[in-house]
C-alpha cells in the first residue's frame, strides 16, 4: 500500500513532464495535422538551456536559489520559443501546402540535426548536477517503507498546473487563442476571414516550445542528469500522451501524459525496469486499436 | 526588407540560438560541471548564417513561378534520361569489382544494400501509400534470424537467407494486423513504436540475442558449398580453383549477392506491378474509399504489401549478418529507419530509377562527405584547426540532418517525381507530380 502510494506519487509527477511536452504536440498537429518530430529534441534543447543558465548564474554568484530558478526558467523558456520560431519558419513554412511526407521528412531532419547540434557543442557525455531543492516530507511510514514526497515534486506539480492553467486562460480567454482555436477548426476559412495563419502557426510553435522548456527544466531538477539522446524517447511517449488523449484536445493531452507517466511508474515498480517502455509503446498500439480517436478526442469524419 | 537588414536580423536570431549553446559549453571536471565561454565559434557560427543568408537571397532572385517551371522541366529531364541513366547504373554496378579497390567495394555493398531496403520500403510506402517509420525493424529481424539459425543449429547462409525472409515477413503481417485500421500519422507512430519495441526486447532478452554486446561470429555465405576461408584447402573457393587466397575475393562474392539481391528485389517489384494486386496496391494509395467500393480486399491488400515489404528488409538483415560477422541492437536504431526513408521519399516515391540514385547521393555523399571531412582534418595541422579537425566526424549527422531538410525544400517530391503508368491503353504517358496522390496510409 505504502510502495503503490510512493509510484503514485513519482507517476504523477512524471506524467506532469510528458503532459506539458503533449501539449505541444497535440497543438502543433490540430492546428497544421503534422507530427512536430523536433519537438522532442526542443525538449532536449530546453534542459540544456536551463543548465547552462543554472551554471551561469551560479559562476556570476547568484545565491539566492528561488531566484535563480525563476531566472532559469525564463531563460530557457524564451531561447527554446526561440528555437521553436526557428524550426517552424527554417523547416516547416517554406513546405506548407506541399505533399504530406515532405513536411515529416524535414522535421526527422529537424529532430537529427538539433539532437547533432547539442551533442557537438555540447559534449555526447551524461550531464549530472547536485540537487538544487533537495529534502521533502515523509507522508507516513508502514513497515519500515516510507512514503516521500519530495519538495521537487511538491514544485514539479504546482509549477505544471500554474503553467497549464496560464495557458487555458490565454487559450481560451485571449485574441490569440481564438485565433488559434479558428485555425485549429478550419485553417483555410480562418485565413478568409482575416486571421494572419502564418502568424498563428508561428506563435503556437513558439508556446509549445516554451512549454517544452519548462518540462525540459523540471526534468533536469528532478532527475539532475541529462544528455543529447533524452529528446527522442521522451518525444515518443509524449506523442503517446497526446493520442491516447484525443489529439488535438489540450486537456486529453494533459490526462494521456498523466496516464502514461502512472502505466510507465507503475510497470517498472512491479514487472520490470528494461520493458517499460515497452508497455508504454504497447498502451499507444492498443489505445489507437480499439480506441482511434483517444479519450477526449474527437471522432473524425471522412468526407468523400 | 532589404537583403542586408534580413541577414542582419537572422544573424541576430542565430546568436539568440547560438549564444548559449555554443558560447558556453559546460564540462565534466573534479568539482562537477563547470562552465566556459567560446566567444570565436560563436562568432563564427552567427558570421556563417549571415552570409549564408545573404547568399540565399541573392540565390533567390527568381521568381516562384520560374522555380516551379525549372523544378518541372528538371524532373522530365531526368525521367527521359531515366532511359540511359538505367543502363549506364547497372553495367557501373556490374563493373565496380574490377576497379580491384576494396574501398570503393565495400562502399558499393553499402550503397546496394540501402537501395535493397529502399526498394523493399518503397513498396509499402511508394506503392501502397502506407507511412512505415518502422523498417529497421524487419531488418533486425532477418539479421538476428539468421544470426541465431546460423550460430546455433550451424545452418549455412543460403539455408537461413529464405527463412530470414520468411520470419520477417510473418512479423510484417503481425504488425500489419493491428494498425489495419490506422492511417496516415498515426500509422507512422505505431511502426515507429513497434521499430523501438523490437530493439529494446533485442538489447533486454540476453539468453536469446545475448543482448547488447551482440552475436559474433555469424559465418559467412559460400559459392555452391566453397567456402572463403585463408587456408586454401580443396574446399576452399581459392583450393577449388587453384588460386591464391586472398580477402578481396569474399569481399567481391558479398558484393556480387548484394548486386544479386537488390535487383531480385527491384525484378519482383516491377513484375508485382503489373499484377492485379500491385494495381491493387497503387489503387489503395491513390483512394481508399474507392478501392472499397470497387470490391478490392483492402485487408488482404495491406497485409501482403506490409509481409512483401517486410520480407526483403528481412533478407537485407540477413545480408547485412553475414557481411559484419557482428550484430547488435545499436545497429537497428531509428535513424536507419528514417535514412531509408528518406530515401525513398527523395527517389520520389514508387520510382525504381529514383530511390537508386537518392540512395548513391544520400549514402554515398554521406561517405564521401566522411572521407572529405577527415582529409581536412588530416591536412589541417596548424594549432587552431586541430581541435576542430578531431571533432569534423562529429559533423557528419548534423550536416546528414540540414541535408534531410534543405533537399525536402528544393525538392519535396523527390528526384524522379513524375508516373509512368504500370498499364496504358495505347501509348505510355507520363504523369505529372501533381497529379499522384500520396496515399493517406
Amino acid at each position: 500500500m505504502a510502495y503503490a502510494l510512493q509510484q503514485l506519487i513519482n507517476g504523477v509527477t512524471l506524467g506532469m513532464i510528458y503532459g506539458l511536452i503533449a501539449v505541444g504536440y497535440t497543438m502543433v498537429y490540430g492546428i497544421i495535422g503534422m507530427i512536430n518530430f523536433a519537438h522532442g529534441d526542443v525538449f532536449m534543447v530546453g534542459s540544456f538551456l536551463s543548465l547552462i543558465a543554472l551554471l551561469g548564474l551560479a559562476a556570476l554568484g547568484i545565491t539566492s536559489v528561488p531566484l535563480a530558478l525563476a531566472l532559469t526558467l525564463l531563460f530557457a523558456a524564451a531561447i527554446a520559443a526561440l528555437y521553436g520560431w526557428t524550426v517552424e519558419r527554417v523547416a516547416y513554412r517554406p513546405l506548407r501546402g506541399s505533399f504530406r511526407l515532405a513536411p515529416l521528412i524535414s522535421a526527422i531532419g529537424m529532430s537529427i540535426t538539433l539532437q547533432n547540434f547539442v551533442q557537438v557543442s555540447q559534449g555526447a557525455r551524461v550531464k549530472p548536477i547536485d540537487a538544487v531543492i533537495p529534502g521533502g516530507i515523509q507522508l507516513m511510514d508502514r513497515g519500515g517503507f516510507a512514503v516521500q514526497l519530495s519538495w521537487m515534486q511538491i514544485a514539479i506539480v504546482v509549477i505544471t498546473l500554474t503553467i497549464l492553467a496560464i495557458f487555458t486562460w490565454l487559450v481560451t480567454r485571449t485574441p490569440l487563442g481564438r485565433t488559434m482555436r479558428a485555425c485549429e477548426q478550419d485553417l483555410k476559412m480562418a485565413a478568409l476571414l482575416g486571421i494572419d495563419t502564418d502568424r498563428t502557426i508561428s506563435l503556437t510553435f513558439v508556446i509549445g516550445a516554451a512549454l517544452a522548456a519548462v518540462a525540459g527544466f523540471m526534468f533536469l531538477l528532478y532527475y539532475g542528469v541529462i544528455d543529447f539522446y533524452i529528446g527522442f524517447i521522451a518525444g515518443i511517449k509524449a506523442f503517446t500522451a497526446a493520442v491516447l488523449g484525443g489529439i488535438g484536445s489540450l486537456p486529453g493531452a494533459v490526462l494521456g501524459g498523466l496516464l502514461i507517466g502512472l502505466i510507465e511508474v507503475f510497470w517498472s515498480a512491479y514487472f520490470s525496469v528494461e520493458y517499460k517502455d515497452v508497455a508504454a509503446f504497447s498502451i499507444l498500439v492498443i489505445a489507437l486499436i480499439f480506441l482511434p480517436t483517444g479519450i477526449l478526442g474527437r471522432a473524425e469524419v471522412e468526407k468523400v | 526588407m532589404t537583403p542586408l537588414r534580413d541577414a542582419f536580423l537572422s544573424a541576430i536570431v542565430a546568436l539568440g540560438l547560438c549564444g548559449p549553446l555554443v558560447g558556453l559549453v559546460t564540462t565534466s571536471g573534479d568539482r562537477g560541471l563547470s562552465i566556459h565561454a567560446r566567444p570565436i565559434a560563436t562568432a563564427v557560427v552567427v558570421g556563417l548564417v549571415f552570409l549564408g543568408r545573404l547568399a540565399i537571397l541573392s540565390w533567390r532572385g527568381r521568381t516562384r513561378a520560374e522555380a516551379v517551371q525549372a523544378n518541372r522541366a528538371f524532373a522530365e529531364r531526368i525521367t527521359r534520361a531515366g532511359k540511359y541513366v538505367t543502363p549506364v547504373l547497372l553495367v557501373a554496378a556490374v563493373a565496380l569489382p574490377f576497379t580491384g579497390s576494396r574501398y570503393y567495394i565495400d562502399l558499393g555493398t553499402l550503397v546496394l544494400t540501402y537501395i535493397m531496403l529502399g526498394w523493399g520500403l518503397n513498396i509499402v510506402v511508394g506503392l501502397a501509400g502506407l507511412l512505415d517509420l518502422g523498417y529497421v525493424a524487419f531488418y533486425a529481424v532477418g539479421a538476428y534470424s539468421y544470426a541465431i539459425l546460423a550460430t546455433t543449429f550451424g545452418l549455412g547462409f543460403w539455408t537461413c537467407l529464405p527463412m530470414a525472409g520468411i520470419l520477417a515477413a510473418m512479423w510484417g503481417v503481425m504488425l500489419g494486423f493491428p494498425v489495419l485500421r490506422l492511417r496516415g500519422d498515426y500509422l507512422a507512430i505505431v511502426t515507429l513504436a513497434f521499430g523501438e519495441i523490437i530493439r529494446i526486447v533485442l538489447t533486454n532478452w540476453v539468453s536469446l540475442t545475448n543482448g547488447p554486446n551482440g552475436i559474433t561470429g555469424i559465418p559467412r555465405p559460400t559459392l555452391f558449398g566453397l567456402a572463403f576461408s585463408m587456408d586454401g584447402g580443396s574446399g576452399t573457393f581459392a583450393g577449388f580453383f587453384n588460386i591464391e587466397p586472398e580477402v578481396i575475393q569474399r569481399i567481391i562474392f558479398l558484393y556480387y549477392v548484394i548486386l544479386g539481391l537488390a535487383l531480385l528485389t527491384n525484378w519482383v517489384s516491377l513484375r508485382l506491378r503489373r499484377l492485379p494486386l500491385g494495381r491493387a496496391w497503387e489503387a489503395l494509395r491513390e483512394d481508399e474509399i474507392a478501392c472499397r467500393s470497387l470490391g478490392i480486399n483492402v485487408r488482404n491488400t495491406k497485409l501482403t504489401a506490409f509481409g512483401i515489404g517486410a520480407m526483403f528488409g528481412g533478407f537485407a538483415g540477413a545480408f547485412f549478418a553475414t557481411r559484419q560477422a557482428f550484430i547488435s541492437p545499436e545497429s537497428f536504431t531509428f535513424i536507419e529507419s528514417a535514412t531509408v526513408l528518406a530515401i525513398v521519399v527523395l527517389g520520389g516515391l514508387g520510382s525504381q530509377l529514383g530511390v537508386a540514385l537518392a540512395a548513391v547521393v544520400m549514402i554515398g555523399g554521406l561517405e564521401a562527405l566522411r572521407d572529405f571531412l577527415s582529409f581536412l582534418g588530416d591536412q589541417m595541422n596548424s594549432e587552431v584547426f586541430a581541435g576542430i579537425a578531431s571533432e569534423l566526424p562529429l559533423y557528419r549527422m548534423l550536416i546528414f540532418g540540414l541535408a534531410l531538410v534543405v533537399m525536402m525544400i528544393l525538392r519535396p517530391r523527390g528526384l524522379v517525381s513524375g508516373r509512368t503508368p504500370s498499364v496504358a491503353l495505347t501509348t505510355v504517358k507520363e504523369i505529372a507530380p501533381d497529379l499522384v496522390a500520396q496515399g493517406r496510409g
